[in-house]
């Protein structure tokens, strides 16, 4: 895993977590919307964050896979190889 | 999608159909106008003799106007049946009293609609012109056909 796009992913998640979720409770494994309580639209927002960010773009179909924060970091790197 | 076309798919009724009319939707933005019918029944308790329209019917027209019917538009041939929309946020703030049987019009700016999200910039201007309220309203379009 990628520490440093981890890092980063991190600080945009943290934005959008709900007050009753702290940015400890993030780990790769953690589920956006079942475990970060994170809602489908804020979601979305987040992948908008990580497009600027890491300057890739993102489709439907990866937004479907993108579950978890592990998920994310996975489509980040092949985003980031395909370039 | 002509104006007329958008609002008959619209997913709302009377006594909660905010929107009388669309004059202008494209890929930017819509414009449309509503006059609040001063029979509504929240006009009896908002407030008591003294009736103004509540914030929350202001945003909720917004939304109807600036953001459903402009994502009506934007979805074009790929709507299903039944729309399924949700309200996901709303950051309003509130200028001026809307009273019984004003006509407002709204106009919305899209600033972007990606994964069934539309977020929009919506102002409301009161039949003299002025302007009422303004603020960003996001909402959720479901559109699996077998939903």
């Amino acid at each position: 895993m990628n520490e440093e796009r981890y890092t980063r992913l991190k600080k945009i998640i943290k934005i959008y977590l709900p007050e009753d979720v702290s940015v400890d409770d993030i780990s790769a494994q953690s589920h956006f919307i079942n475990e970060l309580n994170i809602n489908s639209a804020n979601l979305v927002d987040i992948v908008l964050d990580v497009e600027d960010t890491f300057g890739i773009m993102l489709e439907n179909d990866d937004m479907d896979q993108m579950q978890t924060v592990h998920d994310a970091l996975l489509i980040i790197d092949k985003k980031l190889t395909d370039k | 999608m002509t104006p007329n076309e958008i609002i008959s798919v619209l997913p709302y009724c009377k006594p909660f159909l905010f929107v009388d009319e669309l004059m202008h939707v494209d890929e930017k933005g819509a414009k449309g106008a509503y006059a609040f019918d001063g029979k509504s029944d929240f006009y009896k308790g908002h407030f008591k003799d003294a009736p103004v329209t509540p914030g929350v019917i202001l945003t909720e027209c917004c939304a109807q106007i600036g953001v459903v019917s402009l994502g009506v538009y934007l979805l074009g041939n790929s709507i299903p049946k039944h729309l399924q929309i949700a309200l996901s946020s709303s950051e309003m703030e509130f200028y001026l009293p809307v009273f019984p049987n004003d006509r407002v019009v709204v106009t919305s700016q899209k600033k972007y609609f990606r994964f069934h999200k539309l977020k929009c910039t919506v102002k409301m201007h009161n039949s003299e012109g002025k302007l009422v309220c303004k603020g960003a309203i996001s909402g959720m379009f479901k559109v699996k056909a077998d939903g």
